[in-house]
C-alpha cells in the first residue's frame, strides 16, 4: 500500500483512511454530507497525493502528446490547462486526464488517475519511444493538494506571493506559497473555484498546516476522498470506473467537447468509424428522483417493463437536498430514445422499480 | 461500554437472547463505520430470517449494506419508528435503535461475547 506524505496528519485529525487505488487515503474526517456542505459554503482542504503526476518535456513533447490524447495540445497556450482522454485502439477511455502547457513554456505537465498511472505511464513511455522527448514521473517526488471551495481564493492569497485574481480557470502558474517555490493552477474536481497545488516533496506537511491555519477563520476543513466524490458528481463530472471506462467512448460520455479531430490521436480511427456508423446508440445522462432509495452504480434503468440502461454513479445529493426535497442523484447509460430531459424512467433494486427522471447535467452549477 | 447480556458477530450485528425471543440491531461501531445514514429496509412481522443471510439493508451515502441475521427464527415484530428516525441508531443503538424481534428456532451462529467483539473491532480498525 503506498501512502502520501499526509497520512500521519490525517490520522491525527480523525479520518478514516481506506485502501483507494492502491494508496492509504482518508475518505472522511467527520461525514461526508457535512464535508460536502462544507466545501459548497466555504471551503475544503484535499490531500491528492495519489494522483499520477508526470512531467513531459523535450523537442518532441508537443507532438508525443497529440497523438498520445485526444484534446488539442498545439493550441494550448503558455500557463493554460486542458481536459482530455487517453482511448485504446479501440476509441474507447483508458483515463481521462488535465494536460498543463508550462506557464515558461519548457514542456508539460499531466495530471492522471491513481488507479489508471501504472498503465498511463507504461503506454506514454511506449509511444514517447517514436518521439524526441522525456517522460518523468513526478508522482513521488510532488505532492498534490486541493483547496475547494468559495472561500478558496480569500485563504489562499493569504499564504501565497503570486496574484490569485489574475489567475484564470484553467489556468496555473509559478509562485509561492508558505515561502515554498511551487505550481498552484485553478482547477478542481468539486464544482466550485478552488486551486491544485503541487508541491515539492518534503514540503507537503508544512504547506498543508499553513492552509490550515489560513483557512481557520474562513471554516476550512480537511475533506475525504467520500466527499470529493459527491461533489464531483453532484458536479456532473465523469469519475474514470464509473462514467467512463474501457467500454464506453468519450462521444456517448458527452465529452466530445474534449475531442479534436484535427490531430492524429491514438483511437481516432475506431472513434470516427463509430460515429460513421451512427453512434453507439446510447448516451450518458442524468437522473434524479426522490424516492428513498438511491440509484447505485450497476442498478438496471428501465422504461416501463423493459431495461434499457444501467446506473454508472449514484448519491444523495446533499446540495439538491438543501431545498426540504431528499434528492438523489445518478448518472446511467441509456438508450438514446429514451435520453431527452424530463423522460420517466425507473431503476431497479432488488426487483423492485423505483421512479426516476431524465435531469439535465449538471445537478448543481455555482453561481458565478 | 457495550451492555454485556449481549452476543455480537463479525458483520456487526448484536442479538439480546431471552428465554425463546431474540432481539437484533446493529453495534455503535457499525454505525460509526456507515455515518450518513439514509434509508433503512427491514422485514415485516411473519418473514423468516435465517443465520448468515440477509434480513434487510441499511443505506448510506455511499453504499447499501447488508444486515446479516446472527440467528434463525421468524419475525415476530420490526421497529416500526426506526426507518423514519435513523438517528437512533447513533444515539442507543443497543436501545431504542433495536430492528427486529424474532421467535427462535436456531442459535447456533458463531457469536461473540462484548470482550471478543471488542477485540474483533480493535483488529477491524
Amino acid at each position: 500500500m503506498q501512502t502520501t506524505a499526509l497520512e500521519s496528519v490525517h490520522v491525527a485529525a480523525g479520518a478514516r483512511m481506506v485502501p483507494f487505488a492502491g494508496w492509504n487515503m482518508p475518505v472522511q474526517y467527520r461525514g461526508i454530507l457535512e464535508e460536502a456542505k462544507t466545501v459548497r459554503e466555504h471551503a475544503g482542504l484535499f490531500d491528492l497525493g495519489h494522483m499520477g503526476r508526470v512531467k513531459v518535456y523535450g523537442p518532441e513533447a508537443e507532438a508525443f502528446l497529440q497523438r498520445l490524447q485526444t484534446n488539442d495540445a498545439a493550441s494550448i497556450k503558455p500557463g493554460r490547462i486542458r481536459y482530455a482522454l487517453i482511448l485504446n485502439d479501440e476509441g474507447l477511455t483508458q483515463d481521462d486526464i488535465l494536460l498543463y502547457r508550462n506557464p515558461r513554456d519548457d514542456g508539460f505537465f499531466v495530471v492522471i488517475n491513481a488507479g489508471n498511472a501504472q498503465r498511463d505511464l507504461e503506454r506514454m513511455r511506449a509511444l514517447a519511444a517514436d518521439f524526441d522527448c522525456t517522460v518523468e514521473d513526478c508522482t513521488q517526488s510532488l505532492g498534490m493538494i486541493a483547496i475547494q471551495g468559495p472561500r478558496s481564493q480569500d485563504i489562499t492569497q493569504q499564504i501565497c506571493s503570486g496574484d490569485l485574481a489574475s489567475l484564470g480557470y484553467y489556468a496555473w502558474m509559478d509562485t509561492e506559497v508558505c515561502g515554498v517555490q511551487m505550481t498552484l493552477s485553478r482547477t478542481g474536481y468539486t464544482g466550485e473555484d478552488g486551486f491544485e497545488a503541487y508541491v515539492p516533496h518534503g514540503h507537503e506537511q508544512a504547506v498543508w498546516d499553513a492552509f490550515i491555519q489560513a483557512g481557520a477563520a474562513h471554516g476550512l476543513t480537511p475533506i475525504g476522498l467520500g466527499a470529493r466524490d459527491t461533489l464531483r458528481h453532484e458536479a456532473g463530472m465523469p469519475l474514470y470506473g464509473h462514467e467512463i471506462d474501457e467500454t464506453t467512448n468519450p462521444l456517448e460520455a458527452n465529452l466530445g467537447w474534449a475531442v479534436k479531430l484535427n490531430h492524429d490521436f491514438v483511437g481516432k480511427a475506431a472513434l470516427e468509424r463509430v460515429t460513421a456508423a451512427g453512434g453507439t446508440g446510447r448516451k450518458l445522462i442524468g437522473l434524479t428522483t426522490h424516492s428513498k432509495r438511491c440509484p447505485r452504480q450497476g442498478y438496471p434503468i428501465a422504461a416501463g417493463e423493459k431495461t434499457i440502461g444501467v446506473v454508472c454513479s449514484g448519491s444523495i445529493s446533499p446540495t439538491l437536498s438543501e431545498s426540504g426535497t431528499p434528492t438523489n442523484i445518478a448518472t446511467a447509460y441509456v438508450e438514446e430514445a429514451f435520453a431527452e430531459v424530463g423522460t420517466e424512467l425507473s431503476f431497479v433494486v432488488r426487483g423492485k422499480a423505483e421512479p426516476c427522471v431524465v435531469t439535465a447535467l449538471p445537478f448543481y452549477k455555482r453561481a458565478r | 461500554m457495550r451492555p454485556d447480556d449481549l452476543k455480537f458477530q463479525q458483520t456487526h450485528e448484536w442479538v439480546k437472547i431471552e428465554g425463546d425471543t431474540a432481539t437484533i440491531g446493529i453495534t455503535d461501531h457499525a454505525v460509526s463505520h456507515l455515518s450518513d445514514l439514509v434509508f433503512l429496509d427491514l422485514p415485516a412481522a411473519g418473514a423468516s430470517v435465517t443465520i448468515g443471510e440477509s434480513f434487510g439493508e441499511i443505506e448510506s451515502v455511499k453504499a447499501v449494506s447488508p444486515l446479516v441475521a446472527p440467528i434463525s427464527g421468524e419475525v415476530l415484530e420490526s421497529n416500526e419508528g426506526l426507518s423514519d428516525n435513523l438517528e437512533w441508531l447513533a444515539e442507543e443503538p443497543f436501545g431504542k435503535a433495536w430492528m427486529i424481534k424474532v421467535k427462535l428456532t436456531d442459535t447456533s451462529g458463531d457469536l461473540m461475547d462484548a470482550a471478543a467483539y471488542d477485540a474483533h473491532c480493535k483488529a477491524e480498525g
